[in-house]
């Protein structure tokens, strides 16, 4: 009743109750006390929800409201059940996600729409007179004005604003650059939609209406292995994480699952109380290392040489001194291994060349359709020259034929792997392959054997059409030669002898590695006869520790080769695990026409972010490293010595590689010009481009009228986390003060590029607007000229898959948007509307022409079987299929809102589909409009569904997919049954009736359905596991042979020396020149920069989290041997900078034995804005991990038009490695926190002006 | 205007430390504590507090036997008021050295740490110096007290505390001609009592005492909050 009356009890018995002899008591006081801590805990509500951008992990977590805030969060628990025998995936979660609510109420959080001061100040006065449009328009063609925000980016100044103005400077700004420039121009980036969809929808349908690029995301963050799709044709898909618990044997490679999949890492501590033994391969004692049975710690950047020679261990014991049967069986079905090779002659030597086709031969073989696309073996039966089923060329102009039965011309065959076995050759020859051993800097062992190794190799000679005789082999005579295993072939370069020191030998691996040649046998010993004994149940688990490498698809090839000479590849339980920022986006084929807006016109403008940010940000004026350096010794001959930005421009006019800005002219001028000039689209820009008249804009990428105008960034810290060469952005794309220390080509006097114009002077603040929607003040939003506020992932309605589970689940709103933020679907949606608002004073309804690559899962996958350069007049130019398409799409500008909230009407009329299948979809139409209501306003989308909120935008994605609708799903099926010719649909026929509503996920968390957009199934039987339905369903990969495609034949492949897996050592990027090591004086080391995955944020999100900064130093940190440190002069918690002549960074050193000698970590992502002192190379406040960096372009990369070697959006095209730099560290004289505001005068000096 | 403040402001000040404490011990339980900034910073505190509280606590127990002991006992006891006064002026000047000391520790250390200086409080830091400013103008009174040493001037005092006490009227009138450093002592002696409530100096009322007489048990069980089911765990049911 009262405390103090309760202490007034004088008159009561003192004696308390006693127990335990007297040791123990029994008080009396009050209790009511108590009550504070049951109502510390307790809350008003529990809300669903996620963490909705770039973590993988996928946990679902129930959000606690309390008095209309968000209090806390907790993992949620109720994920549907695995079968029987299988451990349950609660719990989800980690301390990164549970950290999540400090964000919503923290001093971080943007409350206000908010705009870079100067902008503001010039556009109000503007706007006293002038339209926005107008003012805009002055605002740009002031270069006093312009430069008076452009140069201030990065340096505080922004002022509150509201939603109107702010809207409204960006509609105008994009309208301005559409009609001046060409919609291209407006480009927008925001990454990995699967975690949340609808948000990343809002943007790009917006961009995808208006006909600005969407900008990928997975090959610029470099954790797109290409090895996938050189081998598969397929992006990534990898075994959801609960298949770990079926494997036998488990590889982690370069993958720190506890600290980076760590909801994920229960199934791997579990499995191993199962049995199953582990492996792990890093090169630091890393949090996975303590899991291992053995660990084994490479020299980074050489697991190539570690995995080829665990191959050479597993070819010589399974495949060659004894054939495992199940390994054979495998190889011949689902691999390319029978497959012919014809053997070219070149200087009087052989290598080897393009695969043989139905076509060399006379009547190509009898196939009428597409014979240049189907590969050809010998036949063990007859001996005879067949062409099996299940070659791409199978798959496009015919239907039954494009399957993995062994047969050919509907007769059963088995293919012959080797003709080494009963003598069945016609001769022995000598085969030449590179070896690239001999190029390693001086940071890497270099081998002393030569760089062509010449290897025996058993050949059948064949007559051809054109009457040549040649020699071919098979790939799996080639594929051991190369391996150097001696098959009693005799020859200097081939070895029985695993001790021998010969190129891919355990030995010589021991050199590169100094992983002893014992250790790397036993492994390999295990992996394969526990895949023997399991029938594949061999699993790697592999990450960005070998894919953020120059050379990563030998790391990663090296690897796939264990796993598919183990037939470990479409196995429960086995196979190929990357989890690298990989995406699952289950339901694709439904979210495609929200996200690119294909319900009201199509194509969208797809660009691969990797050649676009390297032209875009000038890194290409700066390159290093030639092609020639990379190039194989025995390229055949041509023209191959260029630079690699020239790679890009022939890739980008022979149609394999897409292009923003796409044209030089305004593509909405082209379209009246050829309107005019009466001729169809294609036929006048071929003319035009042959002429010269019209030029592509990769060109000329510094030309003003190739810039990027306005960038949109979302869900995305591009300048802070991904943005490889980070201070080449800031000099030249954002024009503000940087740390740039090298030179460019022009002043160094080196060799330019020949195709890219060169300009003396570089531009500097491309971009005329940077907007940066986010919840967080991001080091991307320091730098933008408009910040948005969005909703974070507890305030907004969307929807969550990853591939590390089956499940499908919500982000919901648990309390409303907080302050002044939206949701990003609100926001581009009030965008959209003021756009609509203003662009009609300049743009009407107005004929765009989209360029559009060849693309994987088209026909135009099969358009170039040869490599031939129109420009060089090998060829004409032929639209689609020499170069890239051009095709008119209708842009209605003031209808855009419209088109933006409504679901058009081209679903109807096209349909809707994926991966080359193509389904009728007018029933789940017509669904939408009786879920969402149709759309009663007068005007061009009355009549149809409605999407005007973010719910009805999820419901759109799930009553669309096949992954969500089960009717979808069988009707899928059954398309692919056509091109398979076998029965598919009784995988999905159980789930028929099953449709996901939004409801049902915010309820539970639901399993999704089997859909042919995958290649695993969802089923009691087994767990997902990618390849499944391959090796099970004998679906065909999506390669050339159909088969896994580990020899790649493709030109580019041969002149650049990856036909074969090679090891590749690390490449020279030169970045520690004599001019920026100048203080030699004081004591320094040359450290190789690593950037992996760190453990107190997910990229840079909760690296600038107050509760996570307490876990850890609380700032930027690298990590550091003790040697090393030594050596330097540095003890733990020093301040370092660490530069090369991209240039610098500061940070505090930490000091551990777990780093190997010679390296220096930086856990990537760590915010600039927080305890970032100035660094006293540069003058500026010390940059980020990507300071350091520069993004550099592999040709190979760049094939298109060649079966899986063809574009896809986020699927194949270059990638940004960063992993072969060097940095010098030294300790930093003093730490200046750099707290007073720059001046005006230093802004201007600074920014080169 | 000195029958204000020292004849009615005791009152004041009295009622307001009583019925203030009371209201902050009901209203604000978990605001009842001693806010010790030791979890910030040890150094300095250990020796500054206890011989702050040791020269206080003195003093605190001499001003209060010295004021409010009748004279009869002393008469009684055959202490005459010099031999009190002298005694007064050693112990409490022993005393008043000691907490001087401990005092300015505290407060320096207070001031200095920019964490502790962060979370202190108004009323903290103002409430350690007014106790520091008593503490000066209170070891004033002694080079007052050392010119007359017959102790007369001691018994106005406790003449003036006890008729307060004992709510006679006229104790203002016992003291009007002390020397102004006794009354400026007494005022802020008095403001103390008044800001009592506000500060951490509530902290004396829970002091844990008992500890001193009763042994804790090692394992301390709540009694049931529910009385109507018995006692407590251990009591079987009836």
């Amino acid at each position: 009743m009262s405390h103090l009356l309760d202490r007034l009890n004088f008159f009561q018995s003192k004696e308390l109750e006693q127990f335990s002899d007297g040791w123990g008591q029994v008080t009396r006081e009050n209790r009511d006390w108590e009550d504070v801590y049951r109502n510390r805990w307790r809350h008003d509500k529990v809300v669903r929800s996620t963490h909705g951008v770039n973590c993988t992990g996928s946990c679902s977590w129930k959000i606690y409201v309390k008095s209309g805030i968000v209090t806390w969060e907790t993992q949620q628990t109720d994920y549907p059940r695995t079968r029987a025998g299988i451990p349950n995936h609660e719990p989800r979660g980690c301390a990164r996600g549970a950290s999540y609510s400090w964000y919503l109420y923290s001093a971080n959080r943007v409350k206000n729409p908010l705009i870079r001061g100067k902008m503001m100040r010039a556009w109000r006065s503007l706007r006293k007179t002038l339209t926005p449009i107008q003012a805009w328009t002055k605002l740009q063609n002031d270069p006093i004005l312009r430069a008076s925000y452009v140069e201030s980016r990065g340096m505080g100044g922004f002022v509150r604003a509201d939603w109107d103005e702010a809207t409204e400077i960006i509609a105008a700004a994009n309208a301005y650059t559409a009609k001046t420039y060409g919609p291209d121009r407006v480009f927008g980036f925001s990454p990995i939609p699967a975690m949340s969809m609808v948000s990343y929808a809002a943007g790009s349908r917006y961009l995808s209406l208006m006909g600005g690029t969407c900008m990928s995301f997975y090959d610029w963050y470099c954790d797109l292995p290409p090895a996938s799709p050189q081998t598969w044709g397929e992006q990534t898909d990898v075994p959801e994480s609960a298949d770990w618990y079926n494997a036998g044997f488990l590889l982690l490679w370069g993958s720190n699952v506890p600290q980076t999949r760590t909801p994920d890492a229960h199934f791997y501590t579990e499995v191993r109380y199962r049995g199953t033994k582990s492996a792990v391969i890093c090169p630091d004692y890393s949090e996975a290392a303590k899991f291992g049975d053995i660990w084994l710690a490479p020299q980074q950047g050489t697991d190539a040489a570690l995995a080829m020679a665990m191959g050479h261990v597993i070819l010589r014991e399974y495949h060659l001194d004894r054939q495992a049967p199940y390994f054979e069986d495998y190889a011949r079905k689902y691999t390319d291994m029978p497959m012919l090779v014809v053997l070219d002659e070149q200087d009087g030597k052989l290598v080897p060349g393009r695969m043989l086709r139905a076509d060399d031969f006379k009547g190509d073989l009898g196939e009428k359709n597409n014979p240049d696309w189907k590969t050809v073996a010998f036949d063990e039966v007859t001996g005879n020259v067949v062409v099996p089923n299940g070659s791409i060329g199978f798959r496009w102009g015919e239907e039954g034929k494009w399957n993995l039965e062994e047969r050919a011309k509907k007769k059963d065959v088995k293919l012959r792997l080797s003709h080494i076995l009963e003598d069945d050759f016609d001769e022995i020859v000598g085969v030449d392959f590179p070896f690239f051993g001999g190029q390693a800097t001086e940071n890497f062992v270099k081998c002393d054997h030569p760089d062509v190794l010449t290897r025996n190799v058993t050949v059948k000679k064949v007559k051809l059409a054109d009457g040549r005789d040649v020699l071919v082999a098979t790939v799996f005579d080639l594929f051991c030669a190369n391996y150097g295993l001696d098959r009693g072939l005799g020859g200097k370069w081939a070895s029985k002898d695993f001790a021998e020191d010969l190129p891919y030998t355990p030995a010589w691996a021991e050199k590169i590695t100094g992983v002893s040649a014992d250790k790397i046998i036993a492994v390999a010993r295990e992996f394969a006869g526990n895949a023997e004994k399991t029938e594949g149940k061999s699993m790697v688990i592999l990450g960005a520790g070998l894919n953020h490498w120059y050379h990563m698809d030998m790391n990663y090839r090296g690897i796939i080769n264990m796993l598919v000479m183990c037939g470990c590849v479409g196995k429960e339980g086995g196979g190929w695990a990357h989890y690298v920022g990989q995406e699952k986006l289950r339901p694709q084929t439904g979210w495609q026409p929200l996200a690119f807006a294909l319900d009201w016109n199509r194509p969208p403008r797809h660009m691969n972010s990797t050649s676009a940010w390297y032209a875009h940000s000038d890194q290409w004026r700066y390159e290093t490293l030639s092609a020639g350096e990379i190039l194989s010794p025995t390229a055949p001959k041509g023209d191959w010595d260029i630079s690699l930005i020239d790679y890009n421009i022939q890739a980008e006019r022979m149609g394999w590689l897409p292009s923003a800005p796409q044209l030089k002219t305004n593509p909405l001028e082209v379209a009246k010009a050829a309107k005019e000039s009466g001729k169809p689209i294609p036929e006048y820009v071929a003319e035009q481009l042959k002429s010269g008249d019209l030029e592509m804009s990769c060109e000329d990428p510094d030309a003003p009228e190739n810039w990027p105008r306005n960038l949109f960034v979302w869900r995305s810290n591009l300048l802070g986390s991904s943005g490889k060469g980070h201070e080449y952005f800031l000099k030249h794309l954002l024009g503000t003060q940087h740390g740039v220390l090298g030179k460019d080509l022009g002043e160094e006097g080196r060799v330019k590029p020949t195709e890219a114009k060169w300009h003396d002077e570089a531009p500097k603040g491309k971009l005329d607007l940077l907007v940066t929607i986010d919840f967080r003040m991001s080091t991307t939003c320091v730098y933008s000229d408009i910040v948005l506020p969005t909703a974070s992932w507890y305030e907004k309605d969307d929807l969550n898959t990853s591939d590390m589970h089956p499940f499908i689940h919500p982000l919901q709103a648990a309390v409303d948007p907080a302050y002044e933020s939206k949701s990003d679907w609100e926001i581009f949606k009030a965008i959209a509307k003021k756009f609509s608002e203003v662009a009609p004073e300049i743009l009407g309804v107005e004929t765009d022409i989209v360029q559009l690559p060849l693309l994987h899962d088209t026909p135009g996958e099969l358009a170039q079987p040869h490599v031939k350069d129109w420009k060089k007049d090998e060829c004409d130019l032929i639209p689609g299929k020499t170069a890239p398409n051009y095709v008119a799409v209708e842009r209605d500008y003031p209808n855009l809102y419209k088109k933006f909230t409504s679901i058009g009407p081209l679903l109807e009329k096209l349909g809707n589909g994926g991966k080359g299948i193509n389904w009728n979809t007018e029933v789940e139409v017509q669904h939408l409009r009786d879920l969402n209501g149709v759309v009663t306003d007068e005007g061009i989308s009355k009549g149809q569904p409605k999407l005007n909120t973010a719910i009805e935008a999820a419901e759109m994605i799930l009553m669309l997919a096949p992954e969500t609708n089960g009717e979808v799903a069988v009707k899928a099926w059954h398309e692919l049954e056509k091109p398979t010719g076998r029965q598919h649909a009784h995988l999905a026929e159980g789930a028929h009736h099953t449709k996901i509503r939004f409801r049902d996920v915010a309820a539970q968390p639901r399993k999704i359905i089997s859909s042919p957009t995958w290649s695993g199934i969802e089923s009691e039987e087994v767990c997902y596991n990618a390849g499944y339905t391959n090796v099970h369903e004998l679906i065909p990969w999506r390669t050339l042979t159909g088969r896994q495609q580990l020899y790649q034949d493709h030109l580019w492949m041969r002149a650049f020396g990856e036909g074969f897996v090679s090891y590749r050592p690390p490449v020279d990027l030169k970045t520690i020149t004599q001019a920026v090591n100048s203080d030699e004086g004081q004591p320094h080391v040359v450290l190789n920069f690593i950037t992996p995955h760190q453990k107190w944020g997910i990229h840079s999100t909760y690296s600038d989290n107050l509760m996570m900064l307490t876990l850890n130093r609380g700032g930027p940190v690298v990590w550091m041997s003790e040697i090393d440190a030594k050596k330097a002069g540095l003890v733990d918690n020093d301040w370092i900078e660490a530069y090369n002549t991209n240039g610098a960074l500061t940070a505090r050193v930490v000091v551990s034995q777990r780093i190997k000698e010679g390296s220096l970590f930086m856990y990537h992502a760590q915010e600039k804005i927080v305890n970032t002192p100035g660094s006293e190379k540069t003058g500026h406040r010390g940059g980020i991990h990507n300071s350091v960096t520069r993004a550099i372009l592999k040709p190979t990369h760049m094939i298109g038009g060649y079966a899986q070697l063809s574009y896809g959006f986020n699927y194949y095209g270059t990638v940004g490695s960063n992993r072969d730099e060097f940095v010098i560290v030294r300790k930093m004289k003093n730490v200046d926190w750099m707290d007073t505001p720059v001046s005006e005068a230093t802004t201007k000096v600074e920014a080169g002006t | 205007m000195h029958n204000f403040i020292f004849g009615i402001y005791p009152y004041i000040a009295i009622t307001v430390m009583i019925f203030g404490s009371i209201a902050r011990y009901e209203t604000a339980p978990f605001t009842w504590k001693t806010s010790s900034s030791q979890l910030l910073r040890r150094k300095q505190l250990v020796v500054g507090s206890v011989l702050f509280h040791i020269g206080v606590l003195t003093i605190f127990v001499g001003h209060f036997v010295g004021l409010l002991t009748p004279i009869q006992v002393f008469d009684a006891l055959g202490i005459s008021h010099g031999a009190k006064q002298m005694m007064a002026i050693v112990a409490g000047g022993i005393a008043g050295v000691m907490a001087l000391i401990g005092g300015g520790m505290l407060l320096q250390r207070r001031m200095s740490d920019p964490r502790i200086r962060a979370t202190s409080s108004f009323a903290d830091i103002a409430i350690l110096m007014l106790l520091l400013a008593q503490l000066v103008v209170g070891m004033g009174t002694i080079l007052v007290s050392l010119q007359h040493l017959d102790g007369y001037e001691m018994t106005k005092f406790m003449s003036w505390a006890q008729m307060i006490l004992t709510f006679r009227s006229g104790a203002a009138g016992q003291i009007a001609d002390v020397a102004i450093v006794f009354k400026l002592h007494i005022f802020l002696g008095l403001t103390i009592f008044l800001v009592f409530p506000f500060t951490r100096l509530v902290h004396m009322l829970s002091a844990p005492v008992r500890y001193v007489t009763s042994r804790p048990g090692y394992q301390i069980m709540r009694s049931r909050r529910d009385k109507s089911r018995g006692k407590s765990p251990h009591t079987p049911a009836e």
